[in-house]
């Protein structure tokens, strides 16, 4: 057979790491259209529409500055309002979980589509960040907003400092960290059902290893769990966009847990990669 | 122009009976550690053990190969779980080949479903461009078409109403008009046509002969309706169990798929309670025999079928019927009945042979099932039926060099009755 543009050969024994950008990049509508499909099937027939984006974490954030902040004590973060500190905290690690649990049920949910048609099947978990992204966004306008208020106010002190130029990188590493830890279970789930009853439950008990109900010092007490604390990924992306946004008070640098929580980062998303190209072969046939 | 643009070589689908889906991680675990220690499987279903290994699979599709040149409109038909949707599966790349490879060499577009991806909540413009980037087309690609697509669709008035409040018609006419607006070398259709009206396919229909013989794109189809196949295939496969039994000619595969082979024809048909029309269940004056004199079935346009058919009589009177045989096509549509011009006399307590022959000079090439009635002939005009055996009998007619002056007959516009030449005179 004479090998046109549209070659291609399907063959059963797949020969190593097949994957392929290009094909992905021509499917860029199909990603857009598929982030503006869960975008507006989301929210209607809902009255507060798109505002839901901003009312639910503002009311976390509410819940969680009352109870860890006042009644529990556990934000230490000095002249910084409390409300800032939390929301700072609630809203990056909301679009952390939003990508992880997103991407984590991509084959499940989305088998129907799926087994009629191909097309890259990781235009999905892509969509999936992607419309998460938005959501963040808006709700980034809505931190603004408040730092922007609290900044007026002379009882407070917020040290925003060159910290802030961060923002975009530690944004694209939580959805490069959350889609990865998605993909790779969203992969295990085509076969093992049980793991999408964990993904919930392992969610919130990684949210109560980061700091984001708390602050980072309250770990010093004890080797151990600062330890486990430096070592969490999420925890030196939390503390640095604290640190950025709110100073000195609320957060903290750390280099070396900075620069293993980029090295977890590649490497799950390498291994996610590689794991879901292995699955898209064939999940139709066990999901 | 003939250019081969896909090729299947050896391809097996292997599916394992029983487990898909099945498998929870402790089920998993438990095995591998009984394997590890050297015990049997706690898993495995008691009793199973004389299946063996071998037992749990099973091929959907069994060392298929074929190839297809550019602008060819291949029919694939089968029995149910035949092994089509998985052969149509593998090509458009939703699942992997078990064994075996396939080469193609154009983008394919496959409608194994339609309107895949559509939402509810979107309207019917937004679905266009949603189904056609997941289709594998751009928006720039999409923006070009979309004027045709809509008014193919015949949804123009309610294109910018979201699709739930669509009928399923309109629903599958949207759909299918954006696959067949599609730029793509190879276009994959399963069954798809079968939710839309009639004058609805034929327009499908049309535009798929249209594409392929104008743009040169080849149509993969598969479809139970022998009719479509028949307007729109040039070349026929035929699987069954997973394998390929057939592959050539339209009319061939269509007697082959219908159980007209050879070797299954039987000239002689004992008839049994069951083929009784349950309307009808314990006739006193039956039919009992038949015998064909075609040895295989098969006739060539313009012969002549002959039966002796063995009519019984239970009744302590002697019996007077018409015999009665009504045509049909293979894919069951009515098409004419001939019948005798005199009634039998079958003598009481007894029974007797009529020889008759039906002529099929009127009925166009492919193939048919006959229904065989005795009919007592009433008071007033009516009649009523006294014996009914429905479609007991199948053949096929092959076209002659000569049928039509040697040109196609299109059952689907012209039915299945040819009437005789026009006369011509010219002044």
């Amino acid at each position: 057979m004479k090998k046109g543009i549209h070659y291609k050969l399907i063959s059963a024994d797949a020969k190593g790491i097949g994957f392929n950008f290009k094909e992905v990049w021509k499917y860029r509508d199909l990603i857009f259209l598929l982030v503006k499909r869960e975008f507006v099937s989301r929210y209607k027939q809902t009255i507060l529409g798109p505002a839901w984006a901003i009312i639910q974490p503002l009311l976390t954030t509410i819940v969680f500055t009352f109870i860890f902040g006042n009644v529990a004590k556990l934000a230490d973060c000095g002249a910084v309002p409390t409300f800032l500190f939390y929301m700072c905290g609630n809203i990056a690690w909301q679009f952390f979980a939003g990508c992880l649990s997103g991407t984590a049920n991509t084959f499940v949910l989305h088998r129907g589509m799926m087994g009629k048609v191909y097309f890259p099947r990781l235009c999905v978990p892509i969509s999936t960040v992607l419309s998460r992204m938005i959501s963040f966004g808006i709700q980034a306008v809505m931190f603004i907003v408040f730092l922007v208020i609290y900044l007026f106010i002379p009882q407070y002190k917020i040290g925003i400092n060159a910290y802030v130029l961060m923002a975009p990188v530690l944004i694209l590493q939580m959805a490069i960290l959350g889609m990865g830890v998605g993909v790779i279970i969203s992969a295990a789930t085509t076969k093992y059902r049980d793991l999408q009853f964990l993904v919930g439950f392992g969610v919130s008990l990684w949210m109560y290893a980061t700091p984001v109900a708390y602050s980072m010092s309250l770990f010093k007490s004890s080797r151990a769990l600062y330890l486990i604390a430096r070592a969490n990924p999420m925890s030196p992306i939390i503390e640095m966009m604290r640190y950025g946004f709110l100073g000195p008070d609320a957060g903290s640098v750390d280099w070396l847990s900075y620069g293993w929580s980029w090295i977890f980062t590649l490497a799950v998303l390498v291994l996610g990669v590689l794991l879901f190209n292995k699955v898209e072969r064939n999940f139709m046939d066990t999901v | 122009m003939s250019e081969e643009i896909l090729r299947i070589e050896h391809v097996s689908k292997k599916y394992r009976l029983g487990m898909i889906g099945g498998t929870t991680l402790r089920d998993e675990i438990k095995r591998k550690w009984a394997k590890h220690r050297g015990l049997e499987d706690p898993t495995a279903k008691i009793g199973s053990d004389f299946e063996g290994k071998i037992g749990d699979e099973f091929y959907a599709l069994d060392d298929v190969s074929f190839s297809v040149d550019q602008g060819e409109r291949i029919g694939i038909i089968g029995h149910n779980g035949a092994g089509k949707s998985t052969l149509l599966k593998l090509i458009s790349r939703i699942t992997a080949p078990s064994a075996g490879s396939i080469e193609m060499n154009g983008r394919i577009a496959s409608m194994l479903e339609v309107g895949t991806g559509f939402h509810p909540e979107l309207s019917g413009r937004e679905n266009i461009y949603m189904n056609g980037a997941i289709l594998g087309m751009t928006k720039a690609e999409i923006d070009k078409k979309i004027e045709d697509i809509i008014e193919f669709s015949e949804c123009r008035r309610f294109i910018d109403t979201p699709v739930k409040r669509y009928s399923s018609g309109m629903y599958v006419k949207l759909a299918f008009s954006v696959a067949a607006h599609l730029d793509s070398e190879i276009m994959i259709m399963d069954e798809v046509l079968a939710v839309g009206d009639m004058a609805f396919q034929r327009k499908c229909i049309e535009k798929m002969s249209q594409v392929s013989e104008t743009e040169g794109r080849t149509i993969l189809y598969v479809s139970h309706n022998m009719n479509t196949i028949r307007q729109l295939c040039n070349r026929c496969i035929v699987l069954d169990h997973g394998r390929l039994v057939f592959n050539g000619d339209v009319e061939e595969a269509i007697s082959i798929y219908l159980g007209h082979n050879s070797k299954e024809y039987s000239s002689c048909i004992e008839v049994t309670p069951s083929m009784r029309s349950p309307l009808w269940p314990d006739p006193q004056v039956s039919i009992e025999r038949i015998f064909a004199e075609s040895p295989d079935g098969i006739i060539s346009f313009g012969e002549k079928l002959r039966f002796r058919v063995e009519i019984c009589n239970r009744k302590e009177t002697d019996e007077e019927l018409f015999l009665r045989i009504a045509v049909r096509t293979g894919a069951g549509a009515a098409v004419s009945m001939a019948t005798t011009p005199k009634k039998i006399r079958v003598p009481a307590n007894d029974e007797c042979f009529v020889a008759i022959q039906l002529d099929t000079a009127q009925l166009v090439p492919g193939s048919y099932m006959l229904t065989f009635a005795l009919v007592e002939g009433g008071a007033l005009g009516f009649d009523s039926n006294v014996d009914v055996l429905s479609d007991v009998y199948s053949f096929s007619i092959l076209a002659t060099p000569e049928f039509n002056h040697g040109a196609a007959w299109n059952t689907q516009w012209w039915g299945n009755l040819a009437i005789s030449d026009l006369e011509v005179e010219q002044n």
